[in-house]
């Protein structure tokens, strides 16, 4: 595998790296406002995420051990790794099992204090990994086999339009973008909203500035994902471009109407919903397109 | 400026109350009040907050529990007792088991008097708790706290209480118009059974009269 790092890639590996948290933190403040909207409040102000990091780091250092840190920290790392990968067009396996090394880094961060609540939280998150992997996994499949390649440079400028072949696993992604976004009902293992029976969760035994590192990894993340959805739109012409973006924000948009509108479920639904979205969606989808190759008419 | 002030996260305890100053405490969420167009979040996890507003008086089940709660705390925190019970015992004053307001175990940085405290006074009580915040954070020492320095933070959070006022009345001034009426409730009763046994006894008709 070849690291080739054009003057654009790196430009736009640069960009995340410094634009990402800004977004992803505004988005944040967006997404707060819009529910507060959405339960008939006024909310609070839309840089209210960014004070609540500043804030954070401005708290006294109190860590459950050592090496919490340590792993909070390579979570933090990992994801920005997954985003500069991505965003510089490199290898979209690559970039997935990076992303899952940062997430299994807060489960190990979890796991690694006593608190049976943070265990129990890492635990959940396990079984969102294990929902949500295989439906990922799957899209990498699905965007090689209409782009013939696994490399998000290609992806992004091939003349194919990849949602129309690739409309079942387009679905599917959404399904488990709802997982990945830690929004209800899906929100096992941790969620922004006070007040639930594990207290916070994962993030539980977190304070201070491990606290402000993990949730500047959230919004990295989430500009991740939803340039995720964006390669679905991406046929190298400007205008599908605009078209990717303003489907992104409708995506956000759709996700927080789902936070507001469901209760968190049980474990067990997450697990086979997550799983029976994957085999009907994404794996019909990828079966159809096979037989489409097959004969010819794709 | 301090960022403190601009995102206070707050951990709720429920100390012994009669549950009135707590419904007003999660009224202070709903879209009536709004708590959260200041930041304010009610995290429920006591390494997140930076407010511990408690309601009720502290009892000898739950002293530790209270004192738990603070301690895990990471600094700078303040304290908000809600309600005349968390701010002196209140109604449950004189109980058997209560060992009265909040600051019997843990310094207190605002008192918000009322039973039950409004929810608009609960919401003054913490954005007035602010100031005490970015005063704190101002003094902060670099290094983790010691234990002396935990000692001086006491002494200086005593000396930085604030006081929300309750129809004009601090909680001081409220405690000692309850105890007023308790003794003038105490000498009606007396008066009307020293008037019970004028009425039978009239030997000690006299000593009635000038007892009161
Ligand atoms: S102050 Fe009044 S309402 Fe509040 S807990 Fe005490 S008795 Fe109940």
């Amino acid at each position: 595998m070849e690291f080739d790092f054009t003057a654009t890639a790196a430009l736009s590996a640069l960009a995340y790296l410094v634009i990402g948290p800004f977004v992803g933190g505004l988005l944040a403040g967006v997404d707060r406002k819009i529910t507060a909207k959405m339960q008939g409040r006024y909310g609070p102000p839309i840089l209210q995420p960014f004070y609540d990091v500043r804030k954070l780091l401005e708290k006294e250092a109190v860590t459950v051990n050592k090496g919490q840190d340590f792993y909070v920290m390579s979570c933090l790392i990992f994801m920005i790794i997954t985003g500069v990968l991505f965003f510089a067009g490199e290898n979209l396996l690559l970039v997935i099992f990076t992303l899952t090394t940062a997430t299994i880094f807060l489960v190990i961060a979890a796991y690694s204090s006593n608190s049976p609540y943070a265990q129990i939280g890492a635990e959940r998150e396990l079984l969102q990994i294990m929902s949500y992997e295989p439906m990922v996994l799957l899209m990498a499949v699905g965007l090689y086999m209409v782009n013939h390649s696994f490399y998000v440079k290609d992806i992004i400028h091939s003349e194919a339009f990849s949602l129309f072949p690739l409309g079942g696993i387009f679905v599917g992604y959404l399904f488990i973008l709802t997982v990945k976004f830690r929004k209800s009902p899906f929100d096992l293992s941790m969620s922004h909203h006070a007040h639930q029976e594990l207290v916070k969760g994962v993030t539980t035994e977190f304070s201070g500035r491990t606290l402000a590192a993990l949730e500047v990894s959230h919004w990295y993340e989430n500009v991740f994902l939803l340039g995720f959805l964006f390669l679905f739109f991406a046929n190298g012409t400007w205008y599908m471009a605009v078209v990717g973006v303003v489907a992104c924000l409708l995506a956000y948009f759709v996700e927080i109407l789902i936070d507001n509108a469901y209760a968190r479920m049980k474990w067990q639904f997450t697990l086979k919903s997550a799983w029976f979205m994957t085999i009907t969606f994404g794996g019909v989808n990828l079966m159809l397109l096979y037989f489409f190759k097959m004969f010819g008419i794709l | 400026m301090s960022y403190v002030t601009k995102s206070p996260w707050i951990i709720h305890y429920d100390g012994s109350s009669c549950n009135g100053c707590d419904i007003e405490v999660l009224a202070c969420l709903t879209p009536m009040y709004d708590a959260e167009r200041f930041g304010i979040i009610n995290t429920g996890n006591p390494k997140h907050a930076d407010i511990f507003l408690v309601t009720g008086s502290v009892n000898e089940q739950n002293i530790s529990v209270v004192k738990q709660i603070y301690e895990q705390m990471p600094e700078p925190k303040i304290v908000v007792a809600v309600g005349i019970c968390a701010t002196s015992g209140g109604i449950f004053r004189e109980c058997y088991n209560v060992k009265g307001g909040v600051d019997t175990v843990i310094p207190v940085d605002v008192y918000v008097p009322g039973c039950a405290a409004r929810p608009e006074a609960i919401i003054d009580g913490i954005v007035k708790g602010l100031d005490v915040l970015a005063e704190k954070h101002a003094n902060m020492p670099k290094s983790s706290v010691s234990a002396s320095d935990a000692a001086e933070e006491k002494v200086k959070d005593e000396d930085m209480a604030i006081e929300v006022r309750y129809y004009g009345k601090t909680a001081e001034e409220l405690d000692e118009d309850i105890a007023d009426e308790r003794v003038s409730d105490a000498q009606s009763v007396k008066y009307y059974s020293s008037s019970d046994k004028d009425a039978d006894d009239s030997g000690d008709k006299n000593n009635g009269k000038e007892e009161v």
